[in-house]
């Protein structure tokens, strides 16, 4: 799959909050879309990441 | 006094007729009226959009006016009211709506259902998330200009607008937050409110691209 822009190799079907809570992101602070679609985060632990879904994970810092 | 006229054919001279049809059809809305959202305010409104809906809870603070479109008459003052009054400055026939409430997940949906864009301009991480999230969900057809990392005075050339999915776009270098080295300071915040403000008026133009 691939996610922001990089290639990777995803050997099986994986759970969403698996792979976030893998790359340490912080749930609060991100927003996930996967083919175009935002995942609510009340989903991200029934929703299934496959290899030819492509993932943006957008992470806000602060400042405005 | 000017008259609407005046001002219109002004913008008129300057951006075409065709142009100021279309921005003058423009219905933002701005979440947060800081250093990114009153730059993208008052931005707008230099361009003749024709209604500005803007959302902020807070009052104006003296540590605001290193970056923020304030003066120091304004302080105490909401921050809704002294960007209105500003604006009506620069071209009293904007139509300005404004809300002086904290944006939840709660009101998104009230709060925003009226407006074609909405520029994401909240300072704290969770509420810039939270603002992005419902949007998404609740109005996935509407534009959403949003952004992260703006902090400091690193180089200009690392804030980009990127286009995440069709109807989301997100402006800033992603990546830059406050500390103590790197505060918020004006020129930089500036610099990604002009990205935001840019891609809304693109978008408002038909151009969907970055």
């Amino acid at each position: 799959m691939v996610v922001n822009g990089k290639n990777v190799s995803l050997k099986q079907e994986l759970c969403l909050i698996k792979y976030l809570q893998e790359k340490k992101y912080s749930l609060d602070y991100i927003a996930v879309e996967k083919n175009g679609t935002i995942i609510p985060k009340s989903k991200y632990n029934t929703t299934m990441l496959q290899d030819d879904d492509v993932i943006e994970i957008v992470s806000f810092v602060g400042g405005g | 006094m000017y008259s609407k006229k005046e001002i219109y054919q002004a913008l008129v001279k300057r951006h075409s007729f065709s142009t100021q049809q279309l921005l003058k059809k423009g219905n933002v809305a701005i979440a947060g009226l800081g250093g990114l959202g009153s730059n993208v305010a008052i931005m707008l409104a230099r361009v003749g959009v024709g209604q500005i809906h803007m959302i902020d809870f807070d009052v104006v603070d003296i540590t605001n006016l290193n970056r923020q479109q304030y003066f120091l008459e304004h302080i105490g003052m909401n921050k809704t009211d002294a960007l209105k009054q500003q604006i009506l400055k620069i071209n009293p026939y904007i139509n300005i709506i404004t809300d002086c409430v904290k944006v939840t997940e709660q009101n998104i949906k009230q709060l925003f259902y009226k407006n074609d864009i909405i520029c994401e301009a909240l300072d704290a991480p969770e509420e810039k998330a939270m603002l992005v999230n419902g949007i998404r969900e609740y109005f996935p057809e509407k534009k959403l200009v949003a952004s992260s990392g703006l902090a400091g005075y690193e180089s200009s050339n690392s804030i980009k607008t990127r286009r995440i999915s069709k109807n989301f776009y997100l402006c800033g270098d992603g990546i830059t937050k406050i500390s103590e080295k790197n505060g918020l300071m004006a020129a930089r915040a500036a610099l990604c409110a002009c990205h935001e403000a840019n891609m809304i008026i693109r978008l408002l133009l038909g151009e969907e691209e970055v």
